[in-house]
C-alpha cells in the first residue's frame, strides 16, 4: 500500500530535482496532447526545445530569446524577493507598464535633443515609476492593512487605462496621422536602448537582468536584508524576535519589485518595444509570476526558468509555423509547466512509503 | 583540362539545381491578431489563407501564426517567417504596421503585404476594404429598426477606420430616423470576448436595443442574445449562427480575392507595391444575408442601398454633412476624398462625446 509522510525537512535533493521532473512531464503529456491533435509529437516538442537554440536559424532566434527572457527575468527577481518573504506583488504588469511611460515620456520631454544624460535619465525615471506605483499597495498595506494581493492586481488596470491615455493623448506622436501612439523611440538616438553588439541581443535590459541576479543571489545569502527576507517568511512570529520590522520589509519588497518591473518597462520600451501604443504590454508582469516559482524563487533558477519560459515562447511560435499547431495547444503546454512543478512539489514536503504504518 | 572539369561540375550544379528551382514551392505566410476560431476578423483572413491554398493546390504552401500581439512580438514572428522561407507575407493587423516595415527593411526579396496600415515600401503593400460602405447598410437598418432610438456600438481603437465605420453607420441612421442616438464604449483591444461581452451589456443596460461592433469576437452576440430584445449584425464575417435574431445581417470581409491574385502576382513575378481600397464594387466588402426578422420593406431599402453602392451610384459620404462642432465638412453634393478619410479623425455632427485623446 502506498502512503505519504510528511518530511520532516523539506528535501533539498528533491527541491533541485522537481523541476526537471516537471518539465519532463510536461514534455511526455504536451507530446500526447499533440498527438491528439494530429501532430507528431517528438517533432513538436523537438520543434520547441531544440529548434530555436539549434535549429537552422538558430543565429537569429538564440538572441530573440535573451530579449525576450530579460524582461521575464528582471521582474521575477524582483517578485521572488517578496514572495520569499510572504509579500504578494500580483501586479507587476502595472508597474512595468508605469515605468516605460515614464521613461518614454522623459525621451520624448527631450526629443530631438541629443544628450548622453538622456538614456540614463530614462533608466532612473523608468525605476522610479514602477517603484511609486508599487508603493501604492505598499503604503495602503501598511497604513491600512489592505490586501497587496487586490490592489496591487487592480493596479493594473488602472495602468493599462494610463497607457491608453498617453498613447492617445499626451504622449501621442504629432507626426502620426492622428494615429494613437508615440514616437517611435528606435529612431531617436539619444533614448534608443539597442543592442550592445549588434546581432547578440544583448541590450542594457538583458544586462540588468543579469546584473538583478546576481545582486539578489548576494543579497539573499549574505546580507541581513535577505536573512530578513527569509526569516519573514518562514517564521514570521520568529522574525518579530529577530527584530525585523515587518511594515518596512513590505515597503522595501514592494518598492524593489515596482523599481525592477518598472525598470523592465522602460527598458522594453526603449528598445525592442519603441512605442507607446496602447497594447504595449503582453503579460510579462504576469508571466514572471511563473518564472519565479518554477525558479524556486532562487535567483540563479530564476534566470534558468526566464530562458525556458522565452524558449517555449520562440519555440512555440515555430511549431505554430512549420506544425500548424494552434497557439492555445501551446498555451496549455505552458500553463501545464507550472501545473506539474507545483503537482510534484508535494515530492520535496512529502515521501512516498510503501507498506503498512509500523506501530507507534 | 582544367577547364572542361569546371565546366562539367557547373552542369552537374546547374543540372542538380534547376529541378531543386523548379520543385521550390512559393510560400505564404499569414500573421494573425487573434486565433482563427474567433469566428470573425482573423476567421476571415484565414478563409482567404484556404481560398489560396485550395486555389493554387501544391504549388504555394502557406503557414501562419495566430494570436500575435502586436509589437516586438509581431516583428519576431515575421523575421522567422522570412527566414523559414515565406515569398510572400500578409500581416493582418493595424498594429503590425512598424514591425512588417522593419522586417521588410531586412528583407529586400520578401514581399509584405500590411492590412489597414499606410506605410509602404518597394517591398510593403497595403490593403483595407471599404468597411463604412457596409455601415451605411448597417445604420439604415439599425435606424429603422431601434424602438429605444439608442443604438450601443463598440469601438475597439480610435483610429480613422474605426471612426468612418462610426460616423457612417450614425449618418445613415439619423437620415431614415432623426431621433436615433449612438453610445460609443472603446474598447481598446480587437479580440477579448469578456471586455466585448462586457461593453455590450453596459450598453444593453444603457437602453440600446442594437449593438454595432468593431471588434473581433462574437461574445457581444452571445450577450445580446442572452439579453433578448436586442439587435446585431456579423462583424467582419457572418457570424450567422446568431442568426436571424439578435444577428440580422452582417458585413463581410472577403479577403480570398485578393489573396489569390497576390499570391499570382508573386509567383508571376509581377508583384508591385500598391495601396489597394476595395468595397462592395469589387466584393472585397460584403453585406451577409438579411433575416427575415428584419421587416421586408427595411430590407428592400436595405437591398437597393446595396446595388446603390456597388455600382457606384450611391457614396456613402456624400455631403452635406456638417463636423460635430457644426462646421462644414461637405457641402451639397460633394463627396468625399479618399485622403480625408484615410485621416478621419472626427465625429459627424450629432454624434455625442467625443474622441479618445
Amino acid at each position: 500500500m502506498l502512503r505519504l509522510e510528511r518530511r520532516p525537512q523539506p528535501s533539498k535533493m528533491w527541491s533541485y530535482l522537481t523541476p526537471l521532473i516537471a518539465v519532463a512531464a510536461t514534455m511526455i503529456v504536451g507530446g500526447l496532447l499533440f498527438a491528439a491533435l494530429g501532430k507528431p509529437p517528438v517533432e513538436a516538442i523537438k520543434t520547441i526545445f531544440w529548434d530555436p537554440l539549434f535549429g537552422p536559424f538558430a543565429s537569429y532566434s538564440r538572441p530573440q530569446l535573451l530579449i525576450k527572457a530579460g524582461p521575464l527575468i528582471l521582474i521575477a527577481i524582483g517578485l521572488a524577493l517578496g514572495f520569499k518573504a510572504g509579500i504578494w506583488n500580483i501586479g507587476a504588469e502595472g508597474q512595468y507598464i508605469v515605468g516605460a511611460i515614464c521613461g518614454a515620456a522623459v525621451a520624448l520631454a527631450f526629443y530631438p535633443m541629443d544628450g548622453f544624460f538622456i538614456f540614463p535619465l530614462m533608466i532612473l525615471f523608468g525605476g522610479l515609476g514602477g517603484f511609486l506605483w508599487a508603493m501604492i499597495p505598499a503604503l495602503l498595506k501598511t497604513r491600512f492593512g489592505t490586501n497587496e494581493i487586490l490592489v496591487s492586481l487592480m493596479l493594473v488596470y488602472v495602468a493599462e487605462q494610463l497607457l491608453a491615455a498617453m498613447a492617445l493623448g499626451p504622449l501621442k506622436n504629432p507626426e502620426g496621422y492622428g494615429f494613437p501612439g508615440s514616437r517611435n523611440l528606435q529612431q531617436y538616438e539619444a533614448a534608443y536602448n539597442a543592442e550592445i553588439i549588434a546581432g547578440t541581443g544583448m541590450h542594457w535590459g538583458v544586462v540588468a537582468a543579469l546584473i538583478s541576479v546576481i545582486m539578489a543571489y548576494i543579497l539573499l545569502g549574505r546580507h541581513v536584508l535577505g536573512f530578513h527576507i527569509r526569516v519573514t517568511g518562514e517564521a514570521p512570529r520568529a522574525a518579530g524576535f529577530a527584530g525585523v520590522h515587518t511594515g518596512r520589509l513590505v515597503v522595501i519588497c514592494l518598492g524593489l519589485s515596482g523599481a525592477l518591473a518598472g525598470l523592465a518597462g522602460m527598458f522594453e520600451i526603449s528598445g525592442p518595444s519603441g512605442v507607446v501604443s496602447i497594447d504595449f504590454n503582453v503579460g510579462y508582469g504576469f508571466t514572471a509570476i511563473i518564472v519565479a516559482f518554477l525558479g524556486r524563487l532562487h535567483p540563479l533558477g530564476i534566470l534558468l526558468a526566464g530562458l525556458l519560459l522565452a524558449l517555449t515562447y520562440i519555440g512555440g511560435e515555430m511549431a505554430q509555423m512549420t506544425l500548424n499547431l494552434p497557439s492555445a495547444a501551446i498555451q496549455v503546454f505552458q500553463g501545464m509547466l507550472l501545473f506539474f512543478l507545483l503537482a510534484v512539489d508535494f515530492l520535496t514536503n512529502y515521501r512516498v512509503r510503501i507498506g503498512q504504518k509500523e506501530a507507534v | 583540362m582544367k577547364l572542361t572539369k569546371l565546366l562539367t561540375s557547373a552542369a552537374v550544379a546547374l543540372g542538380l539545381a534547376v529541378p531543386a528551382f523548379a520543385d521550390e514551392k512559393t510560400k505564404v505566410g499569414f500573421v494573425y491578431v487573434g486565433p482563427v476560431g474567433d469566428g470573425g476578423w482573423t476567421y476571415e483572413h484565414n478563409e482567404g489563407r484556404l481560398a489560396v491554398e485550395e486555389y493554387f493546390g501544391d504549388e504555394v504552401e502557406t503557414v501562419y501564426v495566430e494570436s500575435v500581439p502586436e509589437g516586438p512580438d509581431a516583428e519576431r514572428v515575421m523575421t522567422q517567417m522570412a527566414l523559414e522561407g515565406a515569398d510572400l507575407i500578409f500581416t493582418t493587423s493595424f498594429g503590425y504596421m512598424d514591425p512588417t516595415i522593419n522586417v521588410a527593411a531586412k528583407f529586400p526579396n520578401v514581399k509584405f503585404e500590411h492590412a489597414t496600415g499606410y506605410k509602404r515600401a518597394d517591398n510593403v503593400s497595403t490593403y483595407s476594404a471599404r468597411f463604412y460602405e457596409g455601415r451605411a447598410v448597417q445604420g439604415t437598418i439599425a435606424g429603422r429598426m431601434t424602438k429605444s432610438n439608442i443604438v450601443g456600438y463598440i469601438g475597439s481603437y480610435p483610429i480613422p477606420e474605426v471612426i468612418r465605420g462610426i460616423n457612417s453607420a450614425y449618418l445613415h441612421a439619423r437620415k431614415v430616423n432623426p431621433d436615433v442616438q449612438f453610445k460609443i464604449i472603446w474598447a481598446f483591444t480587437w479580440f477579448d470576448p469578456a471586455k466585448e461581452a462586457d461593453a455590450a451589456k453596459v450598453l444593453i443596460e444603457q437602453g440600446a436595443d442594437v449593438i454595432l461592433q468593431h471588434t473581433d469576437s462574437t461574445a457581444p452576440q452571445a450577450a445580446a442574445e442572452a439579453a433578448g430584445g436586442v439587435i446585431t449584425f456579423g462583424q467582419a464575417s457572418d457570424m450567422a449562427e446568431f442568426g436571424p435574431l439578435p444577428r440580422v445581417s452582417s458585413i463581410i470581409d472577403n479577403w480570398a480575392p485578393y489573396y489569390i491574385e497576390r499570391t499570382q502576382a508573386v509567383i508571376d513575378g509581377t508583384w508591385t507595391s500598391v495601396d489597394t481600397w476595395d468595397g462592395m464594387d469589387t466584393g472585397m466588402v460584403k453585406i451577409g444575408e438579411i433575416s427575415d426578422a428584419v421587416p421586408a420593406d427595411v430590407k428592400a431599402e436595405a437591398e437597393a442601398m446595396i446595388a446603390a453602392i456597388a455600382s457606384g451610384e450611391y457614396e456613402p459620404f456624400t455631403g452635406p454633412i456638417n463636423k460635430q462642432d457644426g462646421s462644414v465638412w461637405l457641402a451639397d453634393g460633394e463627396t468625399a476624398d479618399d485622403g480625408t478619410l484615410a485621416g478621419m479623425n472626427f465625429y459627424v455632427e450629432g454624434l455625442e462625446g467625443t474622441i479618445p485623446q
